[in-house]
């Protein structure tokens, strides 16, 4: 069985929605902020309040919670590591000793310390997975075209950058239908890819990757004669056929996000003093 | 009207001046009207591929000219007109899709060519339903057929408006179902005006168009309608070249024989042919039979 034609490219989950709708340089502008939100809440308020926003922005888009937890599962070890460590090698001197384990100390202060990193790694990826879920691939690289576009004057190459990631995202399916060949091919003439221990393995990878890159360097040479015959000369003059508008609820949703961030990094004390 | 495409002494060495020099093609000259429909054929290594690299410009010559509707391939000025008069469709599907989505690909060669969004939208939308694909629009490249690939392909060639297109060996690499279904396509066009030049190894596909030009070790062999070109066998052979089924088949009968007539192309035009022999086979002044022998021997 092929895997590669039931590949679909990125994450993208095609159910409408509002958030679906969006433009995607609403949408990634609104998870810049959010991600660096995320690392200035200081309580444990702010921390609910934004997990109810990101909870409601799951409902809004109609995309199934499981799906967004799904999404952790790479990050699991990660998590555990840097929880691991935050609570029993914080280096916090002092503070509320809840028990000791040998010369380990653990502090009531570095818990909350490991929750809150812990729950930031969380935070940050269900936000930009929610980026990924709701704006296609094509969306998402037009997104980042305009939105570096003002830079160019110093030299940030955005067209090129998105036509880049267009090519990569293109060619990831061919690339690994090409892969499962290559594999069948080599397991036909006797090669072994699931014996041995990890030493083995990585070796055995090798009579896989040369006649892949060899082949994607061909075909790197035949797309850009392709592109050349279809007058592809970089990013000068040329036009696209989808234009990105703003539409009302873009600045609607911008405006609600910049709010919401505000409410969130504030520690709780400045607004009870504040609405004082 | 000057013609569309007008190759005059082009002679073309790749690695030229170094020790790996090869001469592709020598000294071919050659003029392709507008509307036309040719068939290119020839062997690996005849310079049919290089050729048609000279159609737009991607590779310009050693020696000689090329001339594009008007302009001249070594014009740098003209190079971006001329890719856009000759659009250009190649053998590997996969390796000149360029976008995730169907559309955007089409959109691609328009969108280079700095027209206004709702004339490309426009573009799309029509080539789209000329190649028959406009229900897979908003579907990603990898999830095609081979054949709607290559028509993808094409679609994203007229998109540009071309007034010629160039397929090199651009059903080589598809099953039946996907030959057909570019040769189908490629016939409908051509029958709109477009000229199409379409080159290939796989002979039968030469049948259906209008001028078949043979080219061997660089050279151009033979030149003209199918139904002259296939006539001559021997010389085909001698170009290490096969005749395509139909009319090698007439070509064994004939020489077994039966007197069957010198154009004989299709599989339809090969049944009335036979039947016609039948007929008179029946008749009652028989002795055709001899007939055939003596033509056979004059053969």
């Amino acid at each position: 069985m092929e895997l590669s034609r039931f590949v679909t490219i990125g994450q993208y989950i095609a159910t409408e929605s509002p958030v679906h709708r969006l433009d995607p340089r609403t949408k990634i502008g609104a998870v810049t902020l959010l991600m660096v939100v995320i690392f200035l809440v200081r309580d444990f308020t702010g921390y609910a309040l934004l997990t109810a926003f990101l909870f409601g922005i799951v409902v809004l888009s109609r995309i199934p919670v499981s799906h967004v937890l799904r999404g952790l599962r790479p990050i699991v070890f990660l998590l555990a590591v840097t929880l691991i460590l935050n609570v029993f090698f914080s280096g916090i001197e002092g503070g509320q000793v809840l028990f000791r384990l040998g010369p380990l100390v653990v502090t009531r202060e570095a818990v909350v310390r490991a929750v809150f990193i812990g729950y930031r790694l969380i935070a940050l990826v269900v936000a930009t997975s929610l980026l990924t879920f709701t704006t296609s691939p094509v969306e998402l690289t037009d997104g980042i075209e305009r939105l570096l576009r003002p830079f160019r004057r110093i030299g940030v190459p955005a067209h090129e950058l998105a036509m880049m990631m267009t090519i990569a995202l293109r060619f990831i399916p061919t690339l690994l239908e090409e892969t499962e060949k290559i594999i069948k091919a080599q397991m036909a003439r006797g090669a072994e890819f699931e014996r041995g221990n990890v030493f083995r393995r990585a070796r055995a990878l090798v009579p896989v990757l040369v006649p892949l890159f060899v082949s994607a360097f061909r075909r790197a040479e035949e797309l850009a004669l392709a592109m050349e015959a279809r007058c592809y000369r970089g990013g000068e003059k040329r036009t696209r056929m989808k234009q990105l508008r703003f539409a009302p609820r873009d600045a609607f949703a911008m405006g609600v996000t910049v709010a919401a961030s505000a409410i969130f990094a504030l520690p709780f004390e400045t607004w009870v003093a504040f609405l004082r | 009207m000057t013609p569309l495409i007008e190759v005059r002494n082009l002679t073309h060495v790749y690695n030229a001046g170094t020790p790996e020099a090869v001469t592709a093609l020598r000294e071919v000259n050659l003029t392709i009207g507008r509307g036309d429909f040719v068939a290119i054929v020839g062997g690996n290594g005849s310079g049919k591929s290089t050729l048609a690299k000279h159609f737009n410009a991607l590779l310009l010559p050693s020696e000689g000219e090329v001339i594009v509707d008007g302009l001249n391939t070594r014009d740098r000025s003209a190079v971006w007109e001329i890719r856009q008069r000759v659009g250009m469709v190649f053998q590997n599907p996969d390796n000149q899709l360029v976008a995730t989505l169907v559309e955007e690909d089409v959109a691609f060669g328009p969108e280079n060519l700095g027209l206004p969004p709702d004339e490309i939208a426009r573009r799309v939308q029509d080539t789209l339903a000329a190649v028959g694909m406009l229900e897979h629009r908003r579907r990603e490249p990898h999830l095609l057929s081979g054949g709607q690939k290559q028509r993808v392909a094409i679609a994203g060639i007229l998109a540009m408006r071309p007034q010629c297109l160039v397929l090199d060996e651009a059903t080589t690499m598809l099953d039946p179902q996907g030959q057909r279904e570019v040769l189908e396509t490629i016939a409908r066009l051509n029958a709109q005006g477009v000229t199409v030049i379409h080159i290939t190894h796989a002979m039968e596909e030469a049948v259906h168009c209008r001028r078949v030009i043979a080219l061997a070790d660089g050279r151009i062999a033979l030149d003209g309608p199918p139904a002259e070109v296939f006539r001559r066998a021997e010389d085909l052979k001698s170009l290490r070249l096969v005749l395509p089924p139909v009319p090698a088949l007439a070509h064994r009968l004939r020489r077994d024989g039966l007197p069957l007539g010198q154009s004989i192309l299709t599989i339809d035009h090969l049944e009335d042919e036979l039947a016609r022999l039948a007929r008179q086979r029946l008749a009652p002044r028989s002795g055709s039979g001899e007939a055939s022998e003596t033509a056979d021997g004059a053969h």
